[in-house]
């Protein structure tokens, strides 16, 4: 029988079921445990990546080499026909689709991903960040990553740090957890980048419990995963960032109550919020979470792009 | 024939959509194009209602208005009525109920979404939450209250 995400276009998280998930995260772990060159053999794969990324773009084309497919794609939209002879991207994709197997976007408007999927003549669209809406592959290496160190996606408490209102890893993985049993939120930010009410609301859907904490201190001792991001400078005026950003900064000291398995994740890039000295307890995984975004990109190009495995 | 209706001219064939919002009546003139039509229009604004206080309401010739464009009207003013008139005479009440998507009639709210310049319509599907509605774009994914996106047409 065919996996169900064989040539499936991947855009948004809410539209995978929990096995999908669970089938990319099982996946990515047979991978990581023994490489496989074969997977993407004789296929070709565009990375168009209209806006800069690091981690997104050289971990995706890392996967599709390491699988043995071939990369098409730029690495920023300057030098396009879209940017400079006004081209749609709906010709764009036409066009680009008609030559490979399967098709990555990284675009600044929300949608970008979308309505590719509905100009590339059935070539599987794969969303790599559409604006502030979806990123869904940071969530699939964020759920293996949660699933290696814990050996299960159910019966979690998790905490999320930081800008729960723009960050959309968080708001992302909270819709993907909000698939499995038994999770407990417990959210901390300061007010005014609080998690939006729509996520919430769906939560409250989901009969998923949540709760909100002044401080990291507070929950660290009951935690499993402790996903920090990053309060941006821009997002608040000066003095209300210099006032409130201490309280949402992670140090070595703060995780001597913290139980063994607890796992610090954050998805990069960090910048003064996780301070250095916590890279060296055995609670840092965010470096081997980057690492296993290549796993989990390898994972699902492999089940879009391969009937069975 | 109540007070009401009199106070604009009735018609022979057509519609007649009554118990509009006051305010909301030259909304639901554009959202069916009749700002645009050849066909005769007559229009109430801020006539006298019972229920809503004031009204506005809206006749237009030889123009029959579907259920899907009924539907679509429940957005603006879920308590309007939609009557179909023959010979003067009401043929056809048409029932009002949300649609489940609406298409190419709202631009998304979001300056950031991708159907702002690109050869696609909007879309939306319809949220309703006990009393309030919502619609969450199919492509931005974002979700925007009634009001926030009828108010752009």
């Amino acid at each position: 029988m065919a996996n169900s995400l064989f040539q499936k276009h991947i855009i948004s998280i809410p539209e995978l079921t929990r096995s999908e998930l669970e089938l990319i995260v099982e996946t990515a772990g047979k991978l990581k445990a023994e490489p496989n060159p074969q997977l993407l053999k004789n296929k070709v794969v565009a990375c168009c990546f209209f806006e800069p990324s690091t981690r997104t773009r050289l971990s995706f084309e890392t996967a599709i080499q390491r699988l043995g497919g071939t990369v098409i794609g730029f690495d920023n939209g300057g030098n396009t026909s879209l940017a400079n002879k006004g081209e749609t991207l709906a010709d764009s994709v036409q066009v680009i689709s008609s030559y490979v197997d399967a098709f990555v976007i990284r675009h600044p408007q929300e949608g970008s991903a979308r309505l590719a999927s509905e100009f590339s003549h059935g070539v599987p669209v794969v969303n790599g960040g559409d604006g502030a809406n979806q990123h869904p592959t940071q969530t699939l290496l964020d759920l293996f990553s949660i699933f290696e160190t814990q050996g299960r996606l159910d019966n979690l408490n998790i905490a999320f740090v930081g800008d729960l209102k723009y960050g959309r890893t968080v708001h992302s993985l909270a819709q993907a957890l909000s698939k499995f049993n038994n999770i407990n939120f417990f959210f901390i930010a300061p007010e005014i980048l609080a998690m939006p009410d729509y996520i919430c609301e769906e939560l409250n859907q989901a009969g998923i419990n949540y709760s909100l904490h002044a401080t990291m201190e507070e929950v660290i001792p009951k935690l499993d995963i402790l996903y920090m991001t990053r309060v941006q400078k821009e997002r608040l005026d000066e003095s209300e960032y210099v006032h409130i950003k201490a309280a949402y900064v992670l140090t070595a000291s703060m995780l001597a109550d913290a139980p063994n398995n607890l796992k610090v994740l954050h998805p990069l890039p960090r910048i003064d919020e996780i301070t250095v000295d916590v890279d060296k307890t055995k609670h840092a995984y965010y470096f081997q979470q980057a690492e296993n975004g290549v796993y989990a990109r390898e994972a699902l190009l492999a089940l879009v792009l391969n009937e069975q495995l | 024939m109540p007070k009401e209706t009199q106070l604009v001219e009735a018609i022979k064939n057509g519609s007649v959509i009554d118990h509009i919002p006051a305010n909301v009546g030259i909304k639901v003139l554009k959202l069916f194009k009749m700002h645009k039509t050849n066909q005769r229009v007559t229009i109430g604004l801020n006539l006298p209602s019972s229920a809503l206080g004031a009204k506005d309401l809206i006749k237009i010739e030889n123009v029959f208005i579907n259920t899907d464009q009924a539907n679509q009207l429940a957005l603006y003013a879920p308590n309007a009525t939609v009557n179909q008139i023959e010979n003067y005479e009401v043929v056809k009440k048409l029932t009002l109920s949300l649609p489940e998507k609406i298409n190419s009639i709202f631009k998304c709210p979001n300056s950031n979404c991708i159907t702002h310049n690109e050869p696609v319509d909007s879309s939306f599907t319809i949220i309703a939450k006990k009393e309030d509605v919502f619609l969450k774009c199919k492509y931005c994914e974002k979700v925007f209250s009634r009001e926030i996106v009828t108010e752009r047409v």
